[in-house]
Protein backbone atom coordinates (compact mmCIF):
# COMPACT_ATOMS: atom_id res chain seq x y z
CA UNK A 1 0.00 0.00 0.00
CA UNK A 2 1.04 3.48 -0.96
CA UNK A 3 0.05 6.36 2.01
CA UNK A 4 0.82 9.51 1.23
CA UNK A 5 0.42 12.38 3.96
CA UNK A 6 0.32 16.15 4.08
CA UNK A 7 3.45 16.22 1.20
CA UNK A 8 4.56 19.75 0.81
CA UNK A 9 6.87 20.39 -1.74
CA UNK A 10 8.31 23.26 -3.49
CA UNK A 11 10.82 24.58 -5.60
CA UNK A 12 12.68 28.13 -4.45
CA UNK A 13 9.34 30.48 -4.34
CA UNK A 14 7.22 28.02 -6.32
CA UNK A 15 4.87 25.73 -4.27
CA UNK A 16 4.23 22.47 -6.13
CA UNK A 17 2.43 20.21 -3.60
CA UNK A 18 0.84 22.04 -0.60
CA UNK A 19 -0.26 19.17 1.78
CA UNK A 20 -1.17 16.25 -1.19
CA UNK A 21 -2.90 13.39 0.56
CA UNK A 22 -3.43 10.12 -1.15
CA UNK A 23 -3.95 6.54 -0.32
CA UNK A 24 -3.22 3.74 -2.82
CA UNK A 25 -4.52 0.04 -2.19
CA UNK A 26 -2.82 -3.01 -3.31
CA UNK A 27 -3.87 -4.14 -6.13
CA UNK A 28 -5.94 -1.21 -7.58
CA UNK A 29 -4.54 1.24 -10.22
CA UNK A 30 -5.24 4.82 -9.36
CA UNK A 31 -5.40 7.53 -12.31
CA UNK A 32 -3.98 10.97 -11.58
CA UNK A 33 -5.60 13.50 -13.24
CA UNK A 34 -4.34 17.49 -13.42
CA UNK A 35 -3.23 19.85 -15.65
CA UNK A 36 0.20 20.48 -16.57
CA UNK A 37 2.69 21.88 -14.36
CA UNK A 38 0.23 20.95 -11.13
CA UNK A 39 3.35 18.28 -9.50
CA UNK A 40 1.71 15.29 -10.52
CA UNK A 41 5.21 14.14 -11.76
CA UNK A 42 6.92 15.10 -8.69
CA UNK A 43 4.51 13.54 -6.53
CA UNK A 44 5.61 9.97 -8.21
CA UNK A 45 8.97 11.27 -7.78
CA UNK A 46 8.48 11.62 -4.31
CA UNK A 47 6.89 7.92 -4.23
CA UNK A 48 9.84 6.37 -5.73
CA UNK A 49 12.97 8.83 -3.92
CA UNK A 50 14.18 10.83 -6.25
CA UNK A 51 12.21 13.83 -5.00
CA UNK A 52 12.29 14.66 -1.16
CA UNK A 53 9.41 16.22 0.67
CA UNK A 54 9.66 19.52 2.57
CA UNK A 55 7.00 18.15 5.12
CA UNK A 56 5.47 15.51 4.73
CA UNK A 57 5.14 11.02 4.78
CA UNK A 58 5.54 9.12 2.18
CA UNK A 59 5.10 5.25 3.02
CA UNK A 60 4.79 2.04 1.07
CA UNK A 61 4.32 -0.95 2.56
CA UNK A 62 5.05 0.54 5.81
CA UNK A 63 8.38 2.28 4.98
CA UNK A 64 8.95 5.80 5.05
CA UNK A 65 10.86 6.89 2.28
CA UNK A 66 11.94 9.79 2.06
CA UNK A 67 14.31 8.48 6.04
CA UNK A 68 15.31 5.32 4.39
CA UNK A 69 19.14 4.63 4.20
CA UNK A 70 20.72 4.05 0.32
CA UNK A 71 20.38 0.21 0.57
CA UNK A 72 17.05 0.64 2.08
CA UNK A 73 15.79 2.82 -0.76
CA UNK A 74 17.30 0.34 -3.44
CA UNK A 75 15.69 -2.82 -2.14
CA UNK A 76 12.38 -0.64 -2.65
CA UNK A 77 12.89 0.69 -5.57
CA UNK A 78 13.25 -2.72 -7.32
CA UNK A 79 9.73 -3.69 -6.34
CA UNK A 80 8.15 -0.30 -8.68
CA UNK A 81 8.46 -0.14 -11.87
CA UNK A 82 8.83 3.89 -13.15
CA UNK A 83 7.65 4.57 -16.66
CA UNK A 84 9.42 8.06 -17.06
CA UNK A 85 7.68 10.74 -19.39
CA UNK A 86 10.41 10.57 -22.21
CA UNK A 87 11.23 7.25 -21.98
CA UNK A 88 14.62 7.79 -20.41
CA UNK A 89 16.05 5.25 -22.07
CA UNK A 90 20.13 4.57 -21.95
CA UNK A 91 21.19 6.12 -24.96
CA UNK A 92 24.54 4.49 -24.90
CA UNK A 93 22.65 0.61 -24.80
CA UNK A 94 20.54 -0.93 -27.24
CA UNK A 95 17.23 -1.72 -26.95
CA UNK A 96 17.65 -4.95 -25.30
CA UNK A 97 20.48 -3.68 -22.84
CA UNK A 98 17.90 -1.46 -21.88
CA UNK A 99 15.07 -3.67 -20.99
CA UNK A 100 17.70 -5.91 -19.38
CA UNK A 101 18.89 -3.52 -17.18
CA UNK A 102 15.44 -3.76 -15.44
CA UNK A 103 15.59 -7.12 -14.47
CA UNK A 104 16.08 -6.18 -10.62
CA UNK A 105 16.97 -9.54 -9.70
CA UNK A 106 21.20 -9.82 -9.45
CA UNK A 107 20.48 -13.20 -10.54
CA UNK A 108 17.92 -12.72 -13.45
CA UNK A 109 20.25 -9.93 -14.56
CA UNK A 110 22.85 -12.40 -14.85
CA UNK A 111 21.41 -15.49 -16.50
CA UNK A 112 21.91 -14.79 -20.38
CA UNK A 113 18.98 -17.21 -21.14
CA UNK A 114 16.27 -16.06 -19.25
CA UNK A 115 17.44 -12.31 -19.48
CA UNK A 116 16.78 -12.51 -23.70
CA UNK A 117 13.65 -14.96 -22.79
CA UNK A 118 12.16 -11.90 -20.82
CA UNK A 119 13.19 -9.10 -22.52
CA UNK A 120 11.25 -10.66 -25.51
CA UNK A 121 8.20 -11.46 -23.50
CA UNK A 122 7.97 -7.82 -22.28
CA UNK A 123 8.71 -6.60 -26.26
CA UNK A 124 5.62 -8.39 -26.86
CA UNK A 125 3.68 -7.58 -24.13
CA UNK A 126 4.01 -3.51 -25.33
CA UNK A 127 3.60 -5.06 -29.40
CA UNK A 128 6.91 -4.07 -30.58
CA UNK A 129 8.43 -6.46 -32.73
CA UNK A 130 11.70 -8.63 -32.13
CA UNK A 131 13.86 -6.74 -34.59
CA UNK A 132 13.60 -3.35 -31.93
CA UNK A 133 15.82 -5.16 -29.57
CA UNK A 134 18.99 -4.13 -31.99
CA UNK A 135 18.01 -0.84 -32.39
CA UNK A 136 19.31 2.31 -30.54
CA UNK A 137 17.45 4.31 -28.81
CA UNK A 138 17.88 7.51 -31.78
CA UNK A 139 16.52 5.07 -34.13
CA UNK A 140 13.24 5.12 -32.32
CA UNK A 141 9.95 7.08 -32.40
CA UNK A 142 8.46 8.59 -29.80
CA UNK A 143 6.03 6.15 -29.47
CA UNK A 144 8.24 3.17 -29.42
CA UNK A 145 10.72 4.75 -26.99
CA UNK A 146 7.74 5.30 -24.88
CA UNK A 147 6.91 1.26 -24.87
CA UNK A 148 10.61 0.28 -24.51
CA UNK A 149 10.25 2.40 -21.31
CA UNK A 150 7.86 0.31 -20.46
CA UNK A 151 8.66 -2.55 -21.23
CA UNK A 152 12.25 -1.87 -19.12
CA UNK A 153 9.91 -0.87 -16.02
CA UNK A 154 7.46 -4.36 -15.87
CA UNK A 155 10.46 -6.18 -16.91
CA UNK A 156 11.55 -7.19 -13.36
CA UNK A 157 7.73 -8.09 -12.51
CA UNK A 158 7.39 -5.03 -9.42
CA UNK A 159 4.95 -5.19 -7.28
CA UNK A 160 4.34 -1.36 -7.92
CA UNK A 161 4.21 0.43 -11.35
CA UNK A 162 4.15 4.25 -11.86
CA UNK A 163 3.07 5.14 -14.85
CA UNK A 164 4.48 8.88 -15.87
CA UNK A 165 2.10 9.73 -18.83
CA UNK A 166 2.11 6.39 -20.94
CA UNK A 167 0.57 6.91 -23.69
CA UNK A 168 1.01 10.82 -24.64
CA UNK A 169 2.41 11.04 -27.80
CA UNK A 170 0.93 7.13 -29.03
CA UNK A 171 -1.42 7.26 -31.61
CA UNK A 172 -5.21 5.95 -30.43
CA UNK A 173 -4.05 2.12 -31.20
CA UNK A 174 -1.72 2.42 -29.68
CA UNK A 175 -3.05 4.33 -26.67
CA UNK A 176 -5.63 2.01 -26.39
CA UNK A 177 -2.39 -1.14 -26.47
CA UNK A 178 -1.10 0.61 -23.19
CA UNK A 179 -3.99 1.46 -21.62
CA UNK A 180 -4.86 -2.68 -22.26
CA UNK A 181 -1.42 -3.35 -20.71
CA UNK A 182 -1.82 -1.57 -17.52
CA UNK A 183 -5.69 -3.39 -17.13
CA UNK A 184 -4.00 -6.38 -17.46
CA UNK A 185 -0.96 -5.84 -15.72
CA UNK A 186 -3.32 -4.92 -12.62
CA UNK A 187 -5.98 -8.26 -13.57
CA UNK A 188 -3.65 -10.57 -13.94
CA UNK A 189 -0.75 -10.10 -11.66
CA UNK A 190 -1.83 -7.74 -9.63
CA UNK A 191 -0.07 -5.12 -9.90
CA UNK A 192 -0.47 -1.80 -8.30
CA UNK A 193 0.03 1.07 -10.55
CA UNK A 194 -0.67 4.84 -10.48
CA UNK A 195 -0.97 6.43 -13.91
CA UNK A 196 -0.26 10.36 -14.21
CA UNK A 197 -2.12 11.06 -17.33
CA UNK A 198 -4.18 13.78 -19.02
CA UNK A 199 -5.93 11.25 -20.94
CA UNK A 200 -9.20 11.17 -18.97
CA UNK A 201 -10.39 8.61 -21.63
CA UNK A 202 -7.75 6.42 -20.93
CA UNK A 203 -8.10 7.47 -17.42
CA UNK A 204 -11.86 6.25 -17.01
CA UNK A 205 -11.33 2.88 -18.99
CA UNK A 206 -8.08 1.89 -16.85
CA UNK A 207 -8.28 2.69 -13.41
CA UNK A 208 -10.42 1.62 -10.26
CA UNK A 209 -9.75 5.36 -9.16
CA UNK A 210 -9.21 8.35 -10.06
CA UNK A 211 -8.12 11.55 -8.04
CA UNK A 212 -7.38 15.12 -9.18
CA UNK A 213 -4.36 17.39 -8.17
CA UNK A 214 -4.58 20.77 -8.64
CA UNK A 215 -2.93 23.74 -6.55
CA UNK A 216 -0.91 20.96 -5.07
CA UNK A 217 -3.62 19.75 -3.39
CA UNK A 218 -5.59 16.70 -4.07
CA UNK A 219 -9.44 17.65 -4.66
CA UNK A 220 -11.29 14.83 -5.76
CA UNK A 221 -10.77 11.29 -5.51
CA UNK A 222 -13.11 8.50 -6.08
CA UNK A 223 -14.06 5.58 -8.24
CA UNK A 224 -14.77 6.98 -12.56
CA UNK A 225 -18.52 6.49 -12.01
CA UNK A 226 -18.36 8.93 -8.52
CA UNK A 227 -15.81 10.95 -10.34
CA UNK A 228 -17.82 11.51 -14.02
CA UNK A 229 -21.08 12.33 -11.27
CA UNK A 230 -18.84 14.77 -8.48
CA UNK A 231 -20.10 18.31 -8.30
CA UNK A 232 -16.47 19.61 -7.09
CA UNK A 233 -16.02 22.38 -9.60
CA UNK A 234 -12.47 21.69 -10.56
CA UNK A 235 -13.42 17.95 -11.41
CA UNK A 236 -16.22 19.58 -13.70
CA UNK A 237 -13.60 22.12 -14.76
CA UNK A 238 -11.36 19.50 -15.77
CA UNK A 239 -13.68 17.06 -17.39
CA UNK A 240 -15.88 19.66 -19.27
CA UNK A 241 -12.72 21.66 -20.29
CA UNK A 242 -14.39 24.82 -19.26
CA UNK A 243 -11.12 26.54 -17.62
CA UNK A 244 -11.09 30.46 -17.70
CA UNK A 245 -9.27 31.25 -21.17
CA UNK A 246 -9.78 34.90 -21.27
CA UNK A 247 -6.66 35.87 -20.48
CA UNK A 248 -5.37 33.95 -23.51
CA UNK A 249 -7.82 35.43 -25.52
CA UNK A 250 -7.15 39.03 -24.27
CA UNK A 251 -3.68 38.49 -25.37
CA UNK A 252 -4.24 37.43 -28.78
CA UNK A 253 -6.94 39.94 -28.88
CA UNK A 254 -3.93 42.93 -27.83
CA UNK B 1 26.90 62.75 6.47
CA UNK B 2 24.34 60.08 7.47
CA UNK B 3 23.80 59.63 4.13
CA UNK B 4 27.02 58.24 2.89
CA UNK B 5 27.09 56.43 6.32
CA UNK B 6 24.04 54.68 4.85
CA UNK B 7 25.46 54.10 1.82
CA UNK B 8 28.78 52.60 3.01
CA UNK B 9 27.14 50.47 5.55
CA UNK B 10 24.98 48.82 2.97
CA UNK B 11 27.91 48.05 0.60
CA UNK B 12 29.44 46.60 3.69
CA UNK B 13 26.20 44.69 4.20
CA UNK B 14 25.70 43.18 0.37
CA UNK B 15 29.57 42.66 0.32
CA UNK B 16 29.40 40.35 3.05
CA UNK B 17 26.60 38.58 2.10
CA UNK B 18 28.04 37.90 -1.30
CA UNK B 19 30.96 36.69 0.65
CA UNK B 20 29.01 34.62 2.67
CA UNK B 21 27.49 33.42 -0.17
CA UNK B 22 30.44 32.26 -2.29
CA UNK B 23 32.10 30.88 0.90
CA UNK B 24 28.97 28.61 1.59
CA UNK B 25 28.68 27.55 -2.15
CA UNK B 26 32.09 26.86 -2.07
CA UNK B 27 31.76 24.65 1.21
CA UNK B 28 28.50 23.15 -0.76
CA UNK B 29 30.56 21.96 -3.62
CA UNK B 30 33.49 20.43 -1.54
CA UNK B 31 30.60 18.50 0.44
CA UNK B 32 29.00 17.57 -2.78
CA UNK B 33 32.51 16.49 -4.64
CA UNK B 34 33.27 14.51 -1.44
CA UNK B 35 30.17 12.63 -0.87
CA UNK B 36 30.38 11.82 -4.83
CA UNK B 37 33.71 10.54 -4.23
CA UNK B 38 32.74 8.47 -1.07
CA UNK B 39 29.84 6.84 -3.09
CA UNK B 40 32.20 5.93 -5.83
CA UNK B 41 34.28 4.12 -3.64
CA UNK B 42 30.68 2.36 -2.52
CA UNK B 43 30.49 1.31 -6.26
CA UNK B 44 33.52 -0.59 -6.14
CA UNK B 45 31.56 -3.80 -4.71
CA UNK B 46 29.97 -4.32 -7.84
CA UNK B 47 32.63 -5.77 -9.60
CA UNK B 48 29.91 -7.90 -11.99
CA UNK B 49 28.68 -4.38 -12.90
CA UNK B 50 31.46 -2.19 -13.62
CA UNK B 51 34.31 -4.11 -14.67
CA UNK B 52 33.01 -4.78 -18.56
CA UNK B 53 31.89 -1.20 -18.13
CA UNK B 54 35.61 0.02 -16.90
CA UNK B 55 36.98 -1.96 -19.79
CA UNK B 56 35.27 -0.55 -22.24
CA UNK B 57 35.56 3.14 -21.35
CA UNK B 58 39.49 2.21 -21.29
CA UNK B 59 39.38 0.92 -24.46
CA UNK B 60 37.42 4.29 -25.98
CA UNK B 61 39.13 6.64 -24.25
CA UNK B 62 42.90 4.95 -25.24
CA UNK B 63 42.59 4.60 -28.32
CA UNK B 64 40.83 7.33 -29.10
CA UNK B 65 43.15 9.44 -27.36
CA UNK B 66 46.42 8.08 -28.86
CA UNK B 67 46.71 9.67 -32.32
CA UNK B 68 45.99 13.56 -31.14
CA UNK B 69 48.47 12.44 -27.51
CA UNK B 70 51.39 11.09 -30.29
CA UNK B 71 50.89 14.16 -32.71
CA UNK B 72 51.07 16.82 -29.78
CA UNK B 73 54.13 14.88 -27.93
CA UNK B 74 55.88 15.12 -31.41
CA UNK B 75 55.52 18.72 -31.37
CA UNK B 76 56.36 19.26 -28.00
CA UNK B 77 59.39 17.07 -28.28
CA UNK B 78 60.80 18.75 -31.47
CA UNK B 79 60.12 22.11 -30.22
CA UNK B 80 62.39 21.27 -27.01
CA UNK B 81 64.74 20.00 -28.51
CA UNK B 82 64.85 23.61 -31.16
CA UNK B 83 64.84 25.23 -27.84
CA UNK B 84 66.93 24.23 -25.82
CA UNK B 85 69.66 24.32 -28.79
CA UNK B 86 68.90 28.10 -29.03
CA UNK B 87 69.46 28.78 -25.42
CA UNK B 88 72.52 26.13 -24.47
CA UNK B 89 74.76 27.24 -27.38
CA UNK B 90 78.45 28.72 -26.58
CA UNK B 91 80.35 27.18 -23.86
CA UNK B 92 77.92 24.58 -22.73
CA UNK B 93 78.79 21.65 -24.20
CA UNK B 94 76.20 20.14 -26.94
CA UNK B 95 75.21 17.03 -25.07
CA UNK B 96 73.36 19.04 -22.72
CA UNK B 97 70.30 19.43 -25.34
CA UNK B 98 69.96 15.19 -24.80
CA UNK B 99 69.38 16.27 -20.81
CA UNK B 100 67.36 18.96 -21.16
CA UNK B 101 65.03 17.25 -23.97
CA UNK B 102 65.09 14.16 -22.02
CA UNK B 103 64.19 16.01 -18.54
CA UNK B 104 62.03 18.14 -19.57
CA UNK B 105 59.49 15.73 -21.28
CA UNK B 106 59.66 12.88 -18.97
CA UNK B 107 59.23 15.04 -15.87
CA UNK B 108 57.42 17.85 -16.77
CA UNK B 109 55.99 17.97 -20.76
CA UNK B 110 54.62 14.77 -20.74
CA UNK B 111 52.64 14.32 -18.16
CA UNK B 112 51.29 18.13 -18.25
CA UNK B 113 50.57 18.21 -21.82
CA UNK B 114 48.58 15.20 -21.63
CA UNK B 115 47.13 15.95 -19.06
CA UNK B 116 45.56 19.32 -20.15
CA UNK B 117 44.43 17.88 -23.80
CA UNK B 118 42.92 14.62 -21.99
CA UNK B 119 41.06 17.44 -19.54
CA UNK B 120 39.61 18.84 -22.82
CA UNK B 121 38.91 15.86 -24.70
CA UNK B 122 37.86 12.91 -21.90
CA UNK B 123 36.83 15.40 -19.31
CA UNK B 124 34.46 17.45 -21.64
CA UNK B 125 32.94 14.24 -23.24
CA UNK B 126 32.06 12.62 -19.73
CA UNK B 127 30.71 16.02 -18.46
CA UNK B 128 28.89 15.97 -21.42
CA UNK B 129 27.83 12.46 -21.65
CA UNK B 130 26.86 12.52 -18.05
CA UNK B 131 25.03 15.96 -18.04
CA UNK B 132 22.83 15.02 -20.69
CA UNK B 133 22.03 11.41 -19.00
CA UNK B 134 21.15 13.68 -16.17
CA UNK B 135 19.03 16.51 -17.80
CA UNK B 136 16.96 13.42 -20.21
CA UNK B 137 16.12 11.66 -16.78
CA UNK B 138 18.29 8.24 -17.63
CA UNK B 139 20.41 8.69 -14.27
CA UNK B 140 16.84 9.17 -12.62
CA UNK B 141 15.42 6.37 -14.46
CA UNK B 142 19.10 3.93 -12.96
CA UNK B 143 18.34 5.25 -9.80
CA UNK B 144 14.74 4.17 -9.82
CA UNK B 145 15.78 0.62 -11.12
CA UNK B 146 17.42 0.52 -7.61
CA UNK B 147 21.20 0.43 -9.31
CA UNK B 148 23.80 2.83 -8.47
CA UNK B 149 24.65 5.41 -10.85
CA UNK B 150 28.41 5.29 -9.19
CA UNK B 151 29.01 1.32 -10.31
CA UNK B 152 27.42 1.52 -13.48
CA UNK B 153 28.57 4.87 -14.59
CA UNK B 154 31.23 6.93 -12.74
CA UNK B 155 33.38 4.47 -11.23
CA UNK B 156 34.35 2.56 -14.77
CA UNK B 157 34.78 6.37 -16.26
CA UNK B 158 37.24 7.54 -13.26
CA UNK B 159 38.95 4.00 -13.38
CA UNK B 160 39.45 3.95 -17.31
CA UNK B 161 41.08 7.50 -16.67
CA UNK B 162 43.78 5.82 -13.81
CA UNK B 163 43.88 3.12 -16.19
CA UNK B 164 45.09 4.81 -19.08
CA UNK B 165 46.28 7.69 -19.14
CA UNK B 166 49.30 6.54 -17.62
CA UNK B 167 49.99 3.93 -20.68
CA UNK B 168 49.18 6.97 -22.97
CA UNK B 169 52.04 9.26 -20.60
CA UNK B 170 54.05 6.86 -21.41
CA UNK B 171 53.40 6.86 -24.89
CA UNK B 172 53.95 10.01 -25.44
CA UNK B 173 57.46 10.64 -23.55
CA UNK B 174 58.45 8.33 -25.94
CA UNK B 175 56.86 9.80 -28.87
CA UNK B 176 58.07 13.34 -27.57
CA UNK B 177 61.84 11.88 -26.65
CA UNK B 178 62.12 10.01 -30.42
CA UNK B 179 60.91 13.52 -31.87
CA UNK B 180 63.39 15.06 -29.40
CA UNK B 181 66.13 13.28 -30.75
CA UNK B 182 65.32 13.56 -34.78
CA UNK B 183 64.81 17.21 -34.60
CA UNK B 184 68.40 17.71 -32.54
CA UNK B 185 69.88 15.82 -34.87
CA UNK B 186 68.43 17.06 -38.22
CA UNK B 187 69.02 20.99 -36.62
CA UNK B 188 71.66 21.06 -34.36
CA UNK B 189 75.64 19.87 -34.53
CA UNK B 190 74.65 16.57 -32.13
CA UNK B 191 75.72 12.96 -32.64
CA UNK B 192 73.60 9.91 -31.59
CA UNK B 193 76.51 9.55 -29.01
CA UNK B 194 76.08 13.03 -27.45
CA UNK B 195 72.25 13.09 -27.57
CA UNK B 196 72.01 9.78 -25.29
CA UNK B 197 75.15 10.42 -23.41
CA UNK B 198 73.34 14.05 -22.08
CA UNK B 199 69.83 11.68 -21.73
CA UNK B 200 71.29 9.39 -19.28
CA UNK B 201 74.19 11.90 -17.17
CA UNK B 202 71.14 13.19 -15.23
CA UNK B 203 68.83 10.45 -15.63
CA UNK B 204 67.23 8.65 -12.07
CA UNK B 205 65.22 5.82 -12.21
CA UNK B 206 62.43 8.22 -10.33
CA UNK B 207 62.15 10.55 -12.81
CA UNK B 208 60.21 7.79 -14.65
CA UNK B 209 58.03 6.70 -11.68
CA UNK B 210 57.42 10.66 -10.90
CA UNK B 211 55.88 10.76 -13.99
CA UNK B 212 53.55 8.05 -13.78
CA UNK B 213 52.66 9.25 -10.37
CA UNK B 214 51.90 12.61 -12.31
CA UNK B 215 50.00 11.14 -14.63
CA UNK B 216 47.73 9.10 -12.51
CA UNK B 217 47.18 11.97 -10.11
CA UNK B 218 46.23 14.06 -13.11
CA UNK B 219 43.61 11.06 -14.32
CA UNK B 220 42.12 10.79 -11.00
CA UNK B 221 41.73 14.49 -11.51
CA UNK B 222 39.86 14.36 -14.51
CA UNK B 223 37.95 11.58 -14.07
CA UNK B 224 36.08 12.88 -10.31
CA UNK B 225 36.07 16.54 -11.78
CA UNK B 226 34.13 15.51 -14.84
CA UNK B 227 32.07 13.03 -13.29
CA UNK B 228 31.19 15.63 -10.96
CA UNK B 229 30.22 17.87 -12.93
CA UNK B 230 28.41 16.01 -15.47
CA UNK B 231 26.71 14.24 -12.47
CA UNK B 232 25.87 17.56 -10.82
CA UNK B 233 24.09 19.54 -14.14
CA UNK B 234 20.58 20.91 -14.13
CA UNK B 235 18.82 23.13 -16.51
CA UNK B 236 18.79 21.75 -19.81
CA UNK B 237 21.06 22.02 -22.14
CA UNK B 238 22.48 25.02 -20.98
CA UNK B 239 23.10 23.52 -17.88
CA UNK B 240 25.01 20.81 -19.98
CA UNK B 241 27.44 23.51 -21.67
CA UNK B 242 27.85 24.73 -18.45
CA UNK B 243 29.37 21.80 -17.05
CA UNK B 244 31.31 20.68 -19.46
CA UNK B 245 32.85 24.35 -19.65
CA UNK B 246 33.22 23.56 -15.72
CA UNK B 247 34.83 20.24 -16.03
CA UNK B 248 37.58 21.43 -18.57
CA UNK B 249 38.91 24.72 -16.56
CA UNK B 250 38.43 23.17 -12.87
CA UNK B 251 40.05 20.32 -13.93
CA UNK B 252 43.23 21.81 -16.28
CA UNK B 253 43.55 24.65 -12.99
CA UNK B 254 43.88 21.75 -10.60
CA UNK B 255 46.05 19.74 -13.20
CA UNK B 256 48.62 22.91 -12.88
CA UNK B 257 47.73 23.26 -9.23
CA UNK B 258 49.04 19.71 -8.85
CA UNK B 259 51.64 19.77 -10.84
CA UNK B 260 53.52 22.44 -8.23
CA UNK B 261 52.38 20.62 -5.07
CA UNK B 262 53.52 16.89 -6.58
CA UNK B 263 56.93 19.19 -7.80
CA UNK B 264 56.73 20.74 -4.08
CA UNK B 265 56.51 17.38 -2.30
CA UNK B 266 58.75 14.99 -4.24
CA UNK B 267 61.57 16.91 -6.34
CA UNK B 268 62.28 19.49 -3.50
CA UNK B 269 62.34 17.62 -0.02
Amino acid sequence: MIRIRDVHKRFGALVVLDGVTLDVQDGETLALLGPSGTGKSVLLKHIIGLIKPDAGDIDVDGLNVPTLDRDALAKLRRTIGYVFQNGALFDSDNVYENIRLGLTDPNEFGDDAFARERVSECLRLVNLPESTLTKMPSELSGGMRKRVGIARAIAGKPKYVLYDEPTSGLDPVNSDIIDGLIRRLNDELGVTGIMVTHDVRGAFRTADRIALLTGGKVVAEGTPDDFRASQVPEVRAFLERDFDLAPLETGFAQ
Amino acid sequence: MPGSQDSMSSLIVRVQRRTGRVVLDTLASVGRFAGLTAEIVRGTSEVRIWLPRTLAEAHNIGLGSLFIVLLISAFAGGVTALQAGYQFTGNIPIYVVGAIVTQSIVLELGPVLVGLILAGRIGARYAAELGTMRVTEQIDALESLGRSPASHLLLPKVLACILMIPVLVVFADVMALVAGWFISKQSLPITDQDFAYGARIFWQPFNAWYSLIKAAAFAATIGLVSCYYGYNTQHGAAGVGRSTTGAVVSSSVLILLLDLILAKLLLVP
